[in-house]
């Protein structure tokens, strides 16, 4: 009976509580900014008036446009229920491997970058050029920031990455930071964040994810958004348990449970606001300038398992 | 016993399936439809008693070798089917198949413009070249089976021979192949010095005696010649010309399964073979492999020739295979055997999957070329509306050579994967890099090549069409589908059964000659894979099945939840203007900004100096047309000097030649003087 309800939560923590962070991150960039902001429930009460709209779809859609927003969803549903949350003990999952989360997350990438395209406007054409050469370019740095640790795990499997590092001696500690580095850039560019893209604006020249939507409304639009907010807590997981894995409960109980929970939202709480902050502290980067940090982070894996191997 | 010459009597009914379809379609030429029915009718003839052999090989152990001599003293007509030669001759016919029954529909074009008895016999013979030279087990036969592929595709090029472009590319295909061909003689007359025999089974059992020096040349004249084959970087310019001049259902075969004919002779040469392996074979073989991935779909990016972005593809997967290979040597050269059968299984698991989805590929370009009547990316769009089933079937294409999941492509890149991931873990400083350095350039090659099938998927068939030939447009014929459908489908299946193909493919490794007795180090069963170690452990068909279920219930709840509103059509946002095809993004757009950042090795060219009407205010700049495109590197840095050097020779060599006979008579007999000199001594 635990283990279901215990299966429950990994599969639903991470749709549930994703879009906790996205409020939390706009509202830390609205005090930055002098700005009361809107409450941190506010994207619950975004997806929720969405689903509740009608829709408008474009002419030229074909069905990938109508298509897209179901696999995309999905797939940040089973890559969610797929790494390490709370516990370690679902470590015998055929989908934790480090490689099928990163190309499962490319397919997800690859249907958005198509349905932008789809409805034939400047924006999204352009949006998805630009999502596809930074997505190809932080592929580099991502699987190698993941493949440090897992080659000091001895595993690529997500869960027994966690679980070896957790017990790493603090000594040889220093290239998993550096790794980490390296992943928090990949974090930047994969969940559409500065330097790399602004999450805040419309119709703007610079704009990358934002562009590629631009036609979504309704249901389809509640389920981008909802799986962007998914992606941007997945991310912040691996970052808090690969990297800084302490505290996850490696048994099945209720207690070790509960306070590997309470760490997991402290950790991602200090990484989402460490977003918010380079956000309201820093200019986005000319497009051009995004391919030097991206190879900056694949460099900087090089490093980190040239020290750990 | 008895499945072996079940085995023999299907691979040789097969080859004369071929040989009547070839003869039978040039005695037809002159009825178009005669000669298409009958050559497309027994290559798929040819191609299904192939593929039982093939089978039966695969699954019973049936192999065979047949020999028998001829007329000529030096040689015998002899065939050895052990399970690799079975293994390819496994992708040749399937692909064959799939190319055929599209062949049936697609070659009507062809009717009175061009002959179909010559496109029936060339083609025919063609897959009986490329059946041939997996199964020759005599180097003197080899390379005349050899010739035959390489005749009979130079044929193929040059069919549509009204387009000047397709001249041109067959006769560079014709100088290439016949460069590489001449690197493999030397290769095989050197085998021959070396041990004495042309037979490649008697060759195994001479090799090891042979001085390490003779081995390494026989290394680089192999890797050259058949690397020109297989397409590597830079001996490659003639692959991306002559491909997408031929018809599509061949540049299907050609690319698909022509070139992995030279990977088939690496396997053969460097692992089965040869014995001793040094390690430098290997480590040189991963590094053009990395090179080749990796400037292969960088210049497919910068295409927008839809056929010629597809050859370049190939390239890129060559390239892929050739890690998985060069892996396989260095572990070999180390004696770390049961890492290098998973190498081994990485390189003939991809080169299988290539074959697929590259067929796949093609026939679906070839569709949509054939209603356009352009191979030109810009001029098409919106496609998807008119022809449902072939975008559908490009999609599947498209995602798996993107390796993406649940399609073969992922699994098959997976592998490779952790292939080089073993090398990194267990080799020490030195050649860990090497590894290391390939999986990055594996990493960004599978995210640039994602990046070019939106380019080319979204440009072709999404969005407005950007020509009034789109709106023309309708799904074409039944055979045309039925042949892409079929491939459509095994993508999918190859890769559900990856745990299955990977326990064949381990049993066709295990009969080569280092792997004997080796334990693999992978476990395999129906649904899943994974490394003996623990490291790693895959399963794709617990990956579809979750997507699915997934997209299910998101579905059914979503619409549970939606099911009062309603879904209004309307036009795209247009920002208050007219929307015009102009307005959406172009291949050449799309890849604009990768070539930019990439521009230190393209080298794109570049559009200088505005010139203005008002050159005091730089208002109004003057009309000016721009073309894109990159330079020729290979040929201004290595074809160039080359060609340089062999005129220079030829100019010197010129001076002896005065062309009287008298001379040429004095020229004979010196030689024959120094010769009896030689004799006597």
């Amino acid at each position: 009976m635990d283990t279901i309800i215990f299966w429950t939560i990994q599969l639903l923590l991470v749709p549930f509580l994703s879009p906790l962070f996205i409020g939390l991150v706009r509202k830390i960039k609205a005090k930055f900014q002098n700005r009361a902001g809107a409450s941190v429930v506010q994207p619950y009460r975004d997806l929720w008036k969405l689903l509740h709209k009608d829709e408008v779809i474009s002419t030229d859609a074909s069905w990938i446009f109508k298509f897209a927003p179901y696999l995309i969803f999905a797939v940040m549903i089973i890559v969610g229920a797929s790494i390490p949350l709370v516990t370690v003990v679902f470590s015998n999952n055929f989908l934790s491997d480090l490689l099928v989360i990163v190309y499962l997350m490319a397919l997800s990438t690859f249907f958005l970058a198509l349905a932008g395209i789809d409805v034939g406007s400047a924006f999204g054409g352009f949006g998805s050029s630009r999502e596809m050469t930074v997505a190809a370019l932080t592929e580099g740095g991502l699987i190698f920031s993941l493949l440090a640790v897992a080659l000091a795990a001895h595993s690529t499997n997500l869960f027994k990455i966690t679980a070896a590092i957790s017990s790493l001696s603090l000594y040889s500690f220093a290239p998993v930071v550096l790794a980490f580095l390296a992943f928090v850039l990949a974090l930047l560019a994969e969940t559409a964040r500065f330097p790399f893209d602004n999450p805040a604006t419309h119709l703007e020249l610079t704009m990358i994810h934002e562009a590629m939507i631009l036609e979504y409304s309704g249901k389809r639009l509640a389920l981008i958004e909802w799986a962007a907010a998914s992606k941007f807590l997945i991310f912040l997981a691996l970052g808090a348990n690969l990297f800084f894995p302490w505290g996850i409960a490696i048994t099945m109980g209720w207690l070790s449970i509960g306070i590997a929970l309470g760490l997991l939202i402290l950790k991602v709480t200090f990484i989402s606001s460490f977003v918010a902050i380079l956000e309201s502290s820093i200019a986005k980067y000319r497009f051009f300038r995004l391919p030097d940090l991206l190879f900056i982070s694949f460099i900087l894996s090089l490093i980190a398992i040239s020290l750990i191997i | 016993m008895f499945s072996s010459s079940l085995a023999q009597f299907f691979f040789f009914s097969s080859l004369i399936a071929l040989i009547i379809g070839a003869l039978g379609s040039l005695w037809l030429r002159k009825n178009d439809h005669a000669a298409n029915l009958w050559g497309n009718t027994f290559s798929m003839v040819g191609a299904i008693t192939g593929l039982i052999a093939s089978v039966t090989v695969l699954l019973f152990g049936a192999t065979f070798s047949y020999s028998s001599g001829s007329s000529l003293s030096l040689l015998t007509l002899s065939f050895n089917i052990d399970k690799l030669a079975a293994f390819f001759i496994f992708i040749i016919t399937l692909i064959s198949l799939c190319a055929s029954i599209y062949a049936l529909g697609y070659v009507k074009h062809y009717y009175k413009q061009y002959s179909l008895g010559a496109l029936g016999f060339f083609y025919n013979l063609f897959i009986a070249g490329m059946i041939l030279v997996v199964s020759a087990s005599n180097t003197f036969f080899f390379l005349i089976v050899w010739e035959i592929m390489s005749l009979a595709s130079y044929f193929l090029v040059i069919f549509e021979h009204k387009e000047k472009d397709n001249i041109k590319a067959g006769s560079l295909y014709f100088i290439m192949t016949h460069i590489g061909t001449a690197f493999i003689m030397c290769a095989f007359l050197l085998l021959y010095q070396a041990t004495g025999s042309f037979d490649f089974l008697v060759i195994k059992g001479q090799l090891g005696n042979v001085s390490p020096l003779i081995k390494n040349i026989i290394f680089i004249l192999s890797l050259l010649g058949f690397g020109t084959k297989a397409g590597i970087i830079p001996v490659h310019i003639w692959l991306p010309k002559a491909h997408p001049a031929s018809p599509s259902h061949v540049s299907a075969l050609m690319s698909g399964v022509m070139i992995k004919t030279g990977v088939y002779m690496f396997i053969r040469i460097f692992i089965d073979l040869m014995p001793n392996v040094p390690l430098w074979w290997g480590i040189i073989i991963i590094i053009i492999g990395s090179i080749s991935a990796l400037l292969g779909v960088l210049y497919a990016l910068t295409e927008h020739d839809i056929k010629k972005l597809l050859a370049y593809h190939s390239i890129e997967n060559i390239g892929i295979i050739l890690l998985g290979l060069g892996s396989s040597l260095v572990f070999l050269a180390l004696d770390m055997k049961s890492l290098a059968m998973l190498g081994l299984v990485a390189a003939l698991f991809h080169t299988l999957n290539h074959a697929i989805f590259k067929a796949l590929l093609f026939l679906g370009a070839g569709s949509v070329i054939l209603k356009m009547k352009t191979r030109n990316i810009e001029a098409y769009g919106g496609i998807i509306k008119y022809m449902p089933q072939t975008a559908f079937f490009f999609l599947i294409g498209s995602i798996a050579i993107s390796a993406l999941p649940p399609f073969n492509g992922f699994f098959s890149e997976w592998i490779t994967f952790q292939t080089l991931f073993s090398g990194i873990r267990s080799l020490d400083v030195s050649v860990q890099w090497i590894f290391l350095l390939a999986a990055g350039a594996l990493a960004f090659t599978g995210g640039l090549a994602a990046a070019c099938f939106v380019k080319a998927f979204g440009t072709t068939f999404l969005a407005r069409p950007r020509s009034e030939a789109v709106r023309q447009t309708k799904e074409v014929s039944l055979s045309l589908r039925i042949g892409m459908a079929i491939l459509a489908v095994l993508t999918l299946l190859i890769g559900l059964f990856s745990g299955a193909v990977t326990a064949i493919l381990l049993s066709v490794i295990a009969n080569l000659n280092p792997f004997y007795h080796v334990n693999g180090v992978v476990l395999s069963n129906l649904s899943s894979v994974s490394l003996q170690d623990g490291f790693a452990a895959v399963s794709v068909p617990t990956i579809f099945i979750s997507l699915v279920l997934a997209m299910v219930m998101i579905f059914f709840i979503v619409h549970r939840l939606t099911r009062d509103r309603t879904i209004t059509k309307a036009a795209t946002w247009d920002c208050g203007t007219q929307l015009g095809s102009r307005m959406e993004i172009t291949a050449t757009g799309f890849a604009r900004s990768i070539i930019t950042i990439f521009s230190g090795i393209l080298k794109p060219t570049k559009q200088t100096g505005i010139e203005y009407h008002d050159v005091a205010m730089r208002y109004v700049p003057k009309p000016m047309s721009v073309k894109l495109e990159i330079e020729d590197v290979y040929g201004t840095y290595f074809y160039q000097p080359i060609i340089k050097v062999v005129t220079k020779i030829s100019e010197q060599m010129k001076k002896i030649q005065s062309g009287s006979v008298n001379i040429y008579v004095l020229y004979l007999f010196i030689s024959l003087m120094i010769l009896l000199v030689f004799l006597v001594i």
